[in-house]
């Protein structure tokens, strides 16, 4: 008794509804670029593949495009109007976790550089 | 067996706390013993304590908040009496151990029980009226939270009768709230408390962020809600994204004290500033939590007593989210002394200077609503008026110490006191009381007496001015916060001028006990029989005073901005709609004995008396996972008896 | 709550229905069902960076005691990584068999991500452990404090799913694949899905940051 004839109809992050064999694919493909992603952090990590200064931004890199491959591959996120609200959250949680972490480590490093020595 | 709680908890040999634990107990058993008698527990269990209707929940949610203010400015008239004595060698009444408890109380239960009840008790009350639907989206939800919430209020006053309450002030920083220096129960208490409370507070956002973008009636597009809703919107998205970071720092401390950790200790590595750096980083967003609904209301007000629409509702919109977004980046300004250097505090002042600006555009519209209305002044203009001007004033003083170099001399001084004071009182506050006088009639079906209503504005308006005017002056004449003891005698008269406001306000507090008590014993004469009494705009002006259970037998159909004003100026006859069954979520005890398991599990943690703890938490586990499992939470209520309801109600 | 159907609503609201702007009614219970829990994620994920900040800010507070690349064994951290990422997968195939109403197949797939997901658990315990026994427990270090919350955390959250999972089993077992059972399922998977999503964070900037350093 909770559905009704709908033009319109917003989707919510897991929800599957259309297409289920695309979806098996879909998280096939999602599985596999992860690991790839995973040993590409490892490598990166314990080798020299990567100029040394540059290890953090790679590692940076890869866990933002590994998160990118569950939100889309696992969580079905996508760029239709539909998904709109779900972005949007998405994006609100993003800032505000950006904020909370560089800002803390920002005002942190400096109150430490100003203490005695 | 016991932890280390034991008899001496109980502060046999200190008057002040053994006299107000007194009048306490013997007031709740009164108001037990009277509810025994006349058999209302059943009434009271049917419709209120279990109930997830977001009308009841909303309610109670006020009368928490009201209750607690109560408290809430007892501590205050005690500090106040206090420092107006406790001058050059007089050493006043209340020693320092106690005072120091006293403030921390004063603080927290203002701030996390008077405050966030009074505003989320609003929200939960009007937002789905004005949404034109028929309750949030997750009703028993909504339970737990208040329950939670009243919880957190429980355990906090426990600590006026067994033990003792933090001495670290509201904030509660480290190294004093570590083991080291408060080793007792104080600080354990304070932490439970607002962790409890604070994940009530938490499912609320989850529950109104998701009502306020998936639940509207048809037709009502984002930029045809309310401006109420568009506040509410933003200040429970704020509480999704700051009430975690609370979370993570209370346990954060709660493992220094319990499991001798070491984020904030003295030795071993630990980082104080990283408290203070988060406990803020919340802090801020928690203000504009409180005062984004009061502006939603004043919005409300203000255009329905000019009977005019609201000045520039797309501004309005965008002012409320910009607010929202900024709001996340200023919060070092309150920690500008802490040493993080010019950059940081530039870049922090700056941002807290802009952060003034989408708030002014909010005043300017107000003004350009008002201006060549056709004003009514009811109580709750009087509070709009009374908030432009005082919260203008508490702006700009923030505006003032928002630049670093001025608050170098300002921090944690009276002035500082002073301004967040006025920007509570002239902003929540008043906030509050307006929307409280605006739905009463809507909540009650007959509307509060104005004399007394107007008698209570004006006390709290000069009240607020006597009491809060000289903490300014003081603070540019060096005086800090939290003294015990006065060391300057010259400050001593602008201290009693502040004292009697503390008691002008505490009239006001009176005239509105005088005005609810007036207002039920005439009701018959102030009944609002047409479910609109103040010729509103929203959608909530349509339904009955009270609305029935369900809100709306048929969802109305939005067109417009101010749905409700459009329908009345293009009345057609109307026309008895096709009933259809509707869905009602079932009562439900879940979120009632959730909270009392919480109880059971904060008080024993808080003692040490591990055994209970874990009785406690595994019951409310257990009560949590009952609860989830049942299908049938719902129940209906069929077209014909709905038909029944309605035409009885319109026949009226 | 019921809502007429689209055919009865007067054209302007049909036209608005189909713009997309938020004028459609109230959403069907599924979707305000998920859209409520994906908030409630989001929110953890705001406490979890919480932790992180503490993390980052107090990582060099080793206060004369052991540091992140003695105490990490990077290959177990390979190996949980993996357990739990396949875990996400095999909850994926779960949750599309829920859909297509195969109670049989969920079943099977709801206990594969029950044992990647407790051997995840397995080996954080014993590294735990060893830790512990190394004298290297929270209290040694503002950074192994630190360490323990956001690392622990995580893994309270996914004990927690572990219970929850059992819970909605013994669900589905009794009550079938009826909607309301599918509403709390796409919950869990949801909070599965963001579970290792908090741990490509853990491993990178705790574990692999750490080391390298």
């Amino acid at each position: 008794m909770d559905g009704s004839e709908r033009v319109f109809d917003d989707r919510t992050p897991g929800v599957e509804e259309h297409e289920p064999t695309a979806s098996v694919l879909s998280y096939t493909a999602g599985l596999g670029l992860a690991i790839l992603a995973t040993i590409g952090s490892f490598v990166v990590s314990q080798t020299n593949l990567l100029w040394a200064p540059g290890i953090p931004v790679g590692l940076v890199v890869l866990a933002f495009a590994q998160i990118g491959v569950h939100l889309v591959f696992f969580l079905h996120l996508g760029s239709a109007p539909d998904n709109t609200n779900n972005i949007l959250a998405l994006a609100f949680g993003v800032l505000i976790v950006f904020l909370v972490i560089t800002g803390s480590i920002w005002i942190i490093a400096n109150l430490h550089a100003n203490m005695m020595p | 067996m016991l932890g280390r709680l034991s008899w001496a908890a109980i502060p046999l040999d200190q008057p002040l706390p053994l006299y107000a634990m007194g009048v306490v107990v013997l007031g709740i058993l009164a108001v037990l013993a009277l509810v025994t008698v006349k058999g209302w527990w059943p009434y009271l269990w049917r419709e209120w304590i279990t109930s997830v209707d977001h009308k009841r929940i909303g309610v109670m949610y006020v009368i928490l908040g009201l209750v607690m203010l109560l408290r809430g400015y007892s501590d205050a008239i005690m500090m106040r009496t206090q420092q107006a004595i406790a001058v050059g060698n007089a050493q006043g009444y209340l020693p320092p151990d106690h005072y120091d408890q006293i403030f921390s109380a004063h603080g927290s239960i203002m701030i996390f029980f008077v405050a966030m009840p009074l505003v989320i008790g609003l929200m939960n009350f009007a937002v789905p009226l004005q949404l034109g639907v028929r309750d949030v989206a997750f009703p028993t939800l909504n339970s737990v939270s208040f329950w939670l919430t009243a919880t957190g209020a429980l355990l906090i006053n426990v600590s006026l009768v067994i033990g003792s309450f933090a001495r670290t002030g509201w904030m509660g920083y480290p190294p004093l709230s570590e083991l080291a220096f408060s080793p007792d129960e104080g600080v354990d208490y304070y932490l439970w408390s607002l962790q409890i409370s604070g994940i009530g507070t938490l499912l609320t956002g989850v529950n109104f962020v998701t009502t306020i973008l998936k639940l509207r009636a048809p037709g009502m597009t984002y930029m045809r809600m309310p401006v109420f809703c568009w506040t509410a919107l933003a200040s429970n998205l704020l509480i999704v994204a700051a009430f975690p970071i609370l979370t993570a720092t209370f346990v954060m401390l709660l493992l220094d004290r319990y499991l001798g950790f070491h984020f904030f200790t003295n030795d071993a590595g630990g980082n104080q500033m990283m408290y203070v750096n988060l406990f803020w980083a919340w802090g801020h967003p928690e203000v504009y939590i409180l005062i984004l609904p009061a502006f939603g209301v004043f919005s409300e007000v203000a255009a329905t007593f000019s009977g005019k629409g609201l000045f520039s509702y797309r501004s309005m919109v965008l002012a409320t989210l910009g607010i929202c977004i900024l709001s996340f980046m200023v919060w070092l300004h309150h920690f500008f002394t802490m040493g993080a250097g010019a950059d940081v505090n530039a870049f922090f002042g700056i941002m807290s200077a802009i952060i003034a600006v989408p708030t002014g555009a909010k005043v300017f519209n107000w003004l350009f609503t008002l201006y060549r209305g056709r004003i009514v002044f009811k109580t709750p203009v009087l509070f709009l008026v009374g908030f432009m001007v005082t919260f203008v004033i508490g702006g700009l003083t923030g505006v003032l110490l928002a630049v670093p170099p001025v608050d170098f001399v300002l921090h944690n001084s009276a002035f500082l006191v002073a301004h967040f004071h006025n920007v509570i009182i002239g902003g929540v506050v008043y906030g509050a009381l307006a929307g409280y006088n605006y739905w009463f009639p809507k909540a009650f079906g007959f509307t509060l007496d104005e004399w007394w209503g107007k008698a209570s504005f004006w006390c709290w308006l000069i009240g607020f001015y006597l009491a809060f005017t000289p903490l300014y002056v003081l603070g540019l004449m060096g005086m800090t916060r939290r003294l015990q003891h006065i060391p300057d005698p010259s400050w001593q008269p602008l201290l009693l001028v502040a004292e009697a406001g503390a008691i002008v306000i505490f009239c006001g507090i009176l005239c509105q006990i005088a005005q609810l008590y007036v207002s039920i014993r005439t009701r018959e004469q102030r009944l609002d029989l047409t479910g609109d009494p103040w010729n509103g705009r929203t959608l909530e002006w349509s339904t009955s005073s009270p609305p029935p259970a369900y809100n709306y037998a048929v969802l109305p159909r939005v067109e417009t901005i101010d749905a409700f004003w459009h329908k009345k100026r293009t009345g057609r006859a109307p026309v008895e709609p096709a009933y259809e069954n509707i869905e009602m979520p079932r009562n439900s005890p879940a979120g009632f004995i959730t909270a009392f398991f919480a109880v059971v599990m904060g008080f024993a943690l808080i003692w040490h008396i591990w055994w209970m703890a874990i009785v406690g938490l595994l019951a409310a586990a257990v009560t949590v996972l009952v609860a989830g499992w049942s299908d049938e939470r719902e129940h209906e209520i069929s077209a014909t008896e709905i038909a029944q309801m309605e035409r009885a109600r319109l026949g009226a | 709550m019921t809502i007429a159907t689209i055919d009865t609503l007067p054209t302007t609201v049909a036209t608005e229905l189909a713009r997309g702007r938020g004028g459609g009614g109230p959403a069907p219970k599924r979707i305000v069902v998920a859209y409520g829990f994906w908030i409630f994620i989001l929110s953890d994920i705001v406490m979890f960076s919480g932790l992180f900040a503490a993390y980052a800010v107090l990582s060099g507070n080793t206060a004369g005691g052991p540091t992140g690349s003695e105490l990490f064994n990077l290959r177990n951290v390979f190996i949980e990584t993996m357990c739990l990422l396949f875990s996400s997968y095999t909850c994926g195939l779960g949750a599309l068999s829920a859909e297509r109403r195969q109670a049989g197949r969920f079943l099977i797939f709801a206990a594969l991500t029950f044992v990647l997901g407790a051997a995840f658990l397995f080996i954080e315990a014993s590294e735990f452990a060893g830790m512990v026994e190394k004298r290297a427990g929270p209290s040694r270090s503002g950074f192994l404090s630190g360490f323990f919350t956001l690392v622990g955390t995580h893994g309270v959250h996914v004990t927690s799913g572990l219970i929850w999972l059992i819970y909605l089993v013994a669900q589905v077992v009794v009550k079938g694949l009826r909607a309301a059972v599918l509403r709390r399922l796409l919950c869990w998977s949801l909070f599965w899905h963001a579970l290792d999503i908090v741990w490509v964070g853990v491993f990178t900037l705790v574990y692999l940051m750490g080391d390298f350093r």
